[in-house]
């Protein structure tokens, strides 16, 4: 079988951002961009597939500018056999990108694909539901245990309540969650091998796809600074403040 | 058993000097149609990460290294337009210096206002072109040995090793780098540097090194008051007049500007806080009428190494080189280091490469790289300025900068004596029973700020659960003799608010927190501890700042 596992180019998430000076968008000049948390996530269990025999093949594939390259020779040198670029410069939604995706599946037919459940710069958490949607696959969101036997997964998944357990057929999409695996560090002779490893770039306007964004961004503003707290002496001076200050018992 | 890999040469740091050094290596295998392998580990997360620098840019190595740099895209986006250097008084007076006053060594024409962090970026994108590779995230950890004593490589650390030394999950072991030839880039006080200094005896016979911290932040101005290319430099206030170092404006593009302090640290008073005096310099009106407005957008520190040709060690031992400001190369005169570190990059590059020409076995001792670097004009350069530094420590700021004008107006540096100085910096702090405390005005939120909410703009970031990578030689040293006699300087001169004193309830006494996460690797604490029992280790690879266009 083989996996399809997305990987996004996004700020790194230790890093500090800031607004435009327009307000018209996250000024990213200058920042350092890393593979998305939750990607790193994805590769890593499609590897540890790939080493279990269950896997054949890893393929990442990412959409974005031609440095998202990177981000590809990062899951490289994890694992993956093999990288796609579909390189697009202008800004992504999430649907362009599920549709963009389907392309490549329809080309390389994985038996599975494996996503973040969501990416740290636009949090929108929509690309592996629509992915699903499009292809018509069964889909598991937020997975935090993934096991696979014959056509099936096993897969839990962490919600409000506690943990749900959904049985899948393939070929199908998996999002991932946060505690499903912790990435391994890419060893210096894969960082190099990752370099001579195959990568396909393709133009995103060659593939039939509407890239006409569908979202207009109004404005981006920076969040209000939270005030500091207080440490209150007593309970009572808590329901006192609670009382008068806040009215709200 | 650590698996390994083997190279023709392995450079330890991705600075300017352990790039200019790689792109030289292989523009010459190139020309000589050799195969050669060169490899450079950094600790950052990426190349530029961990670069900080003020900067204004010399670009005379540059050119000789890419006579072609503006074709090919090289970050020097800003030319000098013109130098103003004050003498501040107090928190309100500055008397501008007339330029014909000005030392010759600190005229800009010619120079570029530049971020060293995207030239070394574009550096790195020179030398992978020309085919090295460059493995940012790791960090050497260990230098590893033949049996006959020469240097064989390093060793990487290991990664995913928990703070009680046990494996984690994720744990790979390190790696080992053997090169025919390593070469130490790693910068002011290197970790590995200094221990080749001792390994070596390196530093035997030539003055006491002497260091400075630099603290530093980059800011968004209103585009009105932005002058790409005005250089700003100052002395004085906010130091006392025992305390020499000196402040400095850049104006860079796109209306961004660098505001930073150098607090030179053979000062006395265990009282002083770089960070602070930094802090309240800015709310001087030379500097607060070109920030008011702005907003704030990164922050960092560094170490300097400013000893200059006095205190230049020797440079060469078996198998290996130390180049840049692991050695010590800045010219303090001009306070820059780029383009001599390069400098001195490029020659170890000939050097290493007309060796293994001759002789492809390496491990050698290359005495031929001191005959080189006398010969060139990296040396012409800091014979010229080796007064400049104890000028400023013997005579203080006013008659050591009479002095210095004579010397580099007049004799261009060719008086025909040198001044030495050789107490070290950690000597140089006073108990604190004989300094007065000094209060430091309380941040305004606007043009001050605090430590936290500054290390919050540095990126830093550590891995948690990992081992203390400030590593203490006697734990009851911090509390009885740094806190007793010294009153904690520590908790002061850290620009990271790592070092802090905390009561320990249980023992009736202060007990020392370090806060390692917040570390932004600029060394001062291992050059500054009046005890010297603090020794800085790398980290796991990638920890530390993650600074922008510093
Ligand atoms: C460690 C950590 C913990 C967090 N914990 C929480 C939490 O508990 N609760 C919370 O609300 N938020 C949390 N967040 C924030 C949260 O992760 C973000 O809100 C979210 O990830 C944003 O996803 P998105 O919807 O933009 O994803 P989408 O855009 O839908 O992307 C999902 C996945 O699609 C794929 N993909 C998308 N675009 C591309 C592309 N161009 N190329 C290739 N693949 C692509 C990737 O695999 C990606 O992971 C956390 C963040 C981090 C870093
Ligand atoms: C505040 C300040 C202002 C300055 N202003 C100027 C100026 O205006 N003009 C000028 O020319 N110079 C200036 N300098 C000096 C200049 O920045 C330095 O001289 C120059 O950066 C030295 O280059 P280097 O390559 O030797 O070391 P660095 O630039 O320090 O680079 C060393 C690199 O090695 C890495 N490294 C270190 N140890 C290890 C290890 N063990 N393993 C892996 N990687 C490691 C580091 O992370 C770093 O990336 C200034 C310095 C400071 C602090
Ligand atoms: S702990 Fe040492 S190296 Fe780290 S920031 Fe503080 S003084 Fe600098």
């Amino acid at each position: 079988m083989k996996i399809l596992v997305m990987v996004k180019r996004v700020s790194d998430p230790n890093v500090m951002i800031r607004v435009s000076a327009d307000n018209s968008s996250v000024d990213l000049n200058n920042v350092k961009m890393a593979i998305n948390p939750f990607c790193e996530i994805a590769v890593e269990e499609a590897v540890r597939l790939k080493e279990a025999g269950i896997a054949t093949e890893v393929v990442a594939l990412s959409i974005g500018g031609t440095q998202s390259q990177e981000q590809i020779r990062t899951a490289l040198a994890m694992g993956a056999d093999r990288g796609i670029l579909i390189e697009s410069e202008g800004p992504l939604e999430s649907l362009t990108v599920a549709k963009l995706t389907q392309k490549i599946i329809e080309e390389e037919q994985p038996g599975l694909v494996i996503l973040g459940k969501q990416s740290t710069d636009t949090d929108n958490s929509q690309t592996g539901q629509m992915l699903a949607s499009l292809m018509g696959w069964a889909q598991g969101t937020f997975a935090s245990k993934l096991e696979i036997s014959g056509e099936k997964i096993n897969l839990t998944r962490e919600v409000d309540s506690g943990l749900q357990t959904l049985s899948l057929s393939m070929p199908a999409v998996v999002t991932c969650d946060l505690r499903l695996n912790e990435p391994r560090f890419a060893s210096l002779p894969n960082i190099m091998k990752a370099k001579r490893k195959p990568l396909d770039v393709k133009a995103a306007g060659d593939l039939g796809v509407d890239l006409t964004p569908r979202i207009k961004t109004l404005m981006v503003e920076t969040p209000n600074e939270r005030q500091g707290g207080t440490v209150l002496g007593s309970v009572a001076e808590l329901v006192e403040k609670l009382k008068t200050e806040k009215g709200v018992i | 058993m650590r698996e390994s890999m083997e190279f023709d040469v392995v450079i330890v740091g991705a600075g300017p000097a352990g790039l200019s050094t790689a792109c030289r290596l292989m523009q010459q295998a190139q020309q000589a149609e050799r195969d050669m392998s060169v490899c450079v580990v950094e600790k950052g997360s990426e190349v530029g990460a961990h670069i900080f620098s003020g900067a204004v840019l010399e670009p005379r190595a540059l050119t000789e290294l890419f006579p072609d740099w503006e074709d090919r895209g090289a970050p020097l986006n800003t030319p000098v337009i013109g130098d103003e250097i004050y003498l501040f008084q107090d928190a309100e007076r500055a008397k501008r210096i007339p330029n014909s006053f000005v030392p010759k060594s600190m005229h800009n024409e010619g120079n570029y206002v530049i971020s060293l962090g995207n030239l070394t970026r574009w550096l790195a994108e020179q030398a992978e072109g020309l085919g090295v590779e460059i493995f940012p995230g790791f960090a050497a950890a260990e230098i590893l040995y033949h049996e006959n004593g020469a240097v064989k490589g390093i060793a990487t650390g290991d990664m995913g090793v928990s703070a009680d030394g046990s494996q984690k999950g994720s744990y790979m072991e390190g790696m080992e780098l053997h090169a025919k030839y390593t070469v130490f880039s790693e910068g002011c006080r290197g970790h590995l540097g200094k221990q080749l200094l001792a390994k070596y005896a390196l530093d035997d016979g030539v003055d006491v090194q002497h260091y400075g911290i630099g603290i530093k932040e980059l800011w968004d101005i209103d585009p009105a008051k932005h002058k790409p290319g005005l250089v700003v430099h100052g002395a004085g206030w906010p130091l006392d007049k025992d305390t020499n170092g000196g402040s400095f404006l850049y104006h860079g593009e796109n209306n961004q500007v660098v505001v930073g302090l150098v607090v030179d640290l053979s000062y006395s008073n265990p009282y002083l806080g770089p960070f602070d005096e930094f802090q309240r310099m800015k709310q001087h009106p030379v500097f607060k009428n070109t920030l008011e407005g702005g907003k704030r957008v990164s922050y960092g520190a560094r170490a300097m190494t400013k000893g200059g040709l006095n205190a230049l060690p020797k440079m060469c031992f078996p198998g290996g080189l130390l180049v840049g400001c692991d050695a010590g190369t800045l010219n303090f005169a001009k306070i820059k280091g780029t383009h001599t570190a390069m400098k001195s990059g490029m020659v170890a590059a000939e050097t290493i490469f007309a060796a293994l020409q001759t002789d492809d076995e390496g491990g050698k001792e290359l005495n031929a790289f001191t005959e080189a670097l006398n010969a060139s004009w990296l040396y012409d350069e800091l014979h010229r300025s080796r007064n400049f530094g104890p000028a400023m420590h013997k005579f203080g700021t006013f008659w050591g900068g009479a002095f210095n004008y004579v010397d580099q107006n007049w004799f261009k540096g060719k008086l025909p004596f040198t001044l030495h100085d050789n107490t070290p910096d950690y000597a140089q702090l006073k108990e604190a029973s004989e300094c007065t405390p000094i209060e430091y005005p309380k941040p305004d939120g606007k043009i001050s700020f605090d430590k936290l909410s500054s290390v919050f703009l540095s990126n830093t970031n550590h891995e948690e659960d990992q081992p203390c990578h400030l590593t203490l030689k006697d734990e009851s040293v911090p509390v009885k003799r740094n806190w007793g006699l010294f009153s904690g300087p520590e908790a002061r001169f850290c620009p990271a608010g790592v070092y802090e004193f905390v009561e320990d309830p249980e023992k009736h006494d202060m007990r020392l927190q370090i806060n390692a996460q917040n570390c932004l690797h600029c060394k001062t604490c291992d050059i500054k501890d009046p005890s010297q029992n603090i020794t800085w280790v790398v980290p796991e690879g990638t920890g530390g700042p993650n600074y922008p266009n510093m």
